[in-house]
């Protein structure tokens, strides 16, 4: 099993380990809906080094991080960053991702562990034509989040940067308890934070997030595992690769239009996009809370008027909401608010309603 | 919590026998690691299980588990009050946190479980 650089602070801090895309990572430390409400209400520290890096250098970086992603990147300037995704040719999903610009002929793309391979292949084999170098640098960095309310504050404890000024979705260049890092104002969590990104060995990346956690113990800030960070993506509204976006689903029907930027030029799945959206789409995924009791999770059937149609793309209970919520994809006809339909939760079918999403927003400061 | 009258299954349930009634829960360890408890689909009064049928679930925020009775026979009461408050099961599970009772058709069957001690020295084995 693969193992970040910060292994050995998990083992410290006895957390409960499993495999995650071939990953040894922690699940829980003290417990999800703990670690959930922590991140809601103070700030928990999370390793996610088992996400991708992919460096994108040259005259035609642009051309090519335009001609591979979605989005549109000519909007981005240095120290700018966006979500966007990688595209099959016909408008699904490779993989989502979030595109750095770290100079003008710089970029990084951040992808999903489980799809790190399979996209830098992609990457190289469709940008082949153009002038640029595409380097799969993810096992050189490490990345620490830092997400919840007093991230900011606690993170000012470890560098002379000006936090405050980082807008969401910008980054700076800087130094966090010495460490050249990227400081990055994201998160997976539907909550202020940040994502440091380093190079560093295993003891000097082991020891920061262990530093971050024993300053941050004055305001309740806790170790957080992957399963917080799904119900907290979720909580969000925030899609997964693998659950809710996947390469049989297109943008558009992932309700993610808003990284779909048609008129930019060519780009992969274009044509069939441009279609789709004259058309119009036949089924879109929703947000839905259960009406009965119960909680649906991932694969569970759904019935519209006794028929099967789906699964569920991702089901939880939402620590912090205190209700099972969920994401499907519904025709689209049945798409409006309020609209019920049933979920197949053992021997029984139980009612759902779909509901405006996100499930969960934060009063936005910054 | 006095447990002598307590007997166990390897999978972590344990029933109370007072007459024919045998009341079911999980076991301390068992509530410990699965975590907080925020779900329990509990029996129908009136259901009849065999032995190791599945006969409830109870969910975290992240799994599901079945409990399988460990003796067989018809629900006569659940323990509605897990309803509201499925934490129950973490705070009290030999007490507040039992989840059904059945009347026990064959009491043989509750000869081959394990009393605390050996319950006990059955963890030290697993752990």
């Amino acid at each position: 099993m693969k193992k970040t650089k910060l292994n050995k602070a998990h083992y410290i801090l006895n957390g409960k380990m499993v495999e995650f895309a071939g990953w040894d990572m922690p699940i829980q430390y003290s417990g999800i809906n703990t670690e959930h409400n922590a991140v809601r209400t103070t700030g928990g520290i999370f390793d996610v080094s088992h996400m991708g890096e992919i460096s994108l250098t040259g005259k035609q970086a642009l051309d090519a991080v335009q001609y591979i992603t979605s989005n549109n990147a000519a909007k981005l300037n240095p120290g700018n960053i966006q979500y966007s995704a990688l595209l099959t040719e016909k408008g699904c999903f490779v993989d989502d991702l979030l595109v750095y610009m770290l100079t003008e002929n710089e970029y990084l793309l951040v992808v999903n562990a489980s799809n790190i391979d399979k996209d830098y292949k992609w990457i190289k084999e469709k940008a082949q034509n153009f002038d640029v170098e595409i380097n799969n640098e993810s096992k050189d960095y490490s990345q620490i989040a830092i997400q919840g309310p007093v991230s900011e504050k606690l993170l000012s404890e470890f560098t002379k940067e000006d936090l405050y000024s980082i807008k969401y979705y910008h980054f700076i260049k800087g130094k966090i308890n010495g460490i050249d890092s990227v400081i990055s104002r994201t998160g997976y969590t539907g909550e202020d934070g940040f994502e440091i990104y380093f190079k560093s060995d295993e003891e000097t990346a082991s020891k920061l997030f262990l530093d971050l956690l024993e300053k941050g113990k004055k305001y309740n800030v806790i170790p957080t595992g992957l399963g917080a960070r799904d119900t907290l993506r979720l909580e969000s509204s925030m899609a997964l690769y693998g659950n809710d976006i996947d390469d049989a689903h297109t943008v558009l029907e992932a309700n993610l239009g808003w990284i779909l930027k048609l008129k930019k030029g060519d780009f992969i799945g274009k044509n069939i996009l441009l279609n789709q959206k004259n058309e119009g789409i036949k089924r879109k995924l929703v947000g839905f809370e259960l009406t009965d009791r119960g909680i649906a999770r991932h694969g569970y059937p759904v019935y519209i008027n006794n028929k099967e149609y789906g699964i569920i793309t991702s089901g939880t209970y939402a620590p912090y909401l205190k209700k099972a919520i969920g994401m499907t994809y519904l025709p689209i006809e049945r798409t409006e608010i309020g609209a019920k339909f049933q979920i197949q939760i053992r021997n029984n079918r139980v009612l759902a309603k779909v509901v405006e999403t996100p499930f969960y927003k934060r009063d936005k400061k910054i | 919590m006095n447990l002598d009258n307590f007997k166990f299954t390897k999978e972590h349930e344990w029933v109370n026998m007072e007459g024919d009634i045998g009341t079911i829960g999980i076991s301390d360890f068992a509530q410990k690691e699965f975590g907080d408890i925020v779900y329990v689909e509990l029996p129908s009064v009136g259901e009849k299980f065999n032995k190791g049928d599945a006969c409830a679930n109870i969910e975290s925020v992240k799994a599901v588990d079945d409990i399988y009775t460990p003796i067989s026979g018809e629900v006569i009461e659940v323990n509605e009050e897990l309803n509201d408050n499925p934490e129950n099961i973490n705070k009290d599970p030999y007490g507040k946190g039992w989840i059904f009772k059945i009347k026990i058709e064959d009491k043989k069957e509750i000869e081959n479980l394990m009393n605390n001690n050996q319950y006990n020295d059955f963890l030290n084995g697993i752990s």
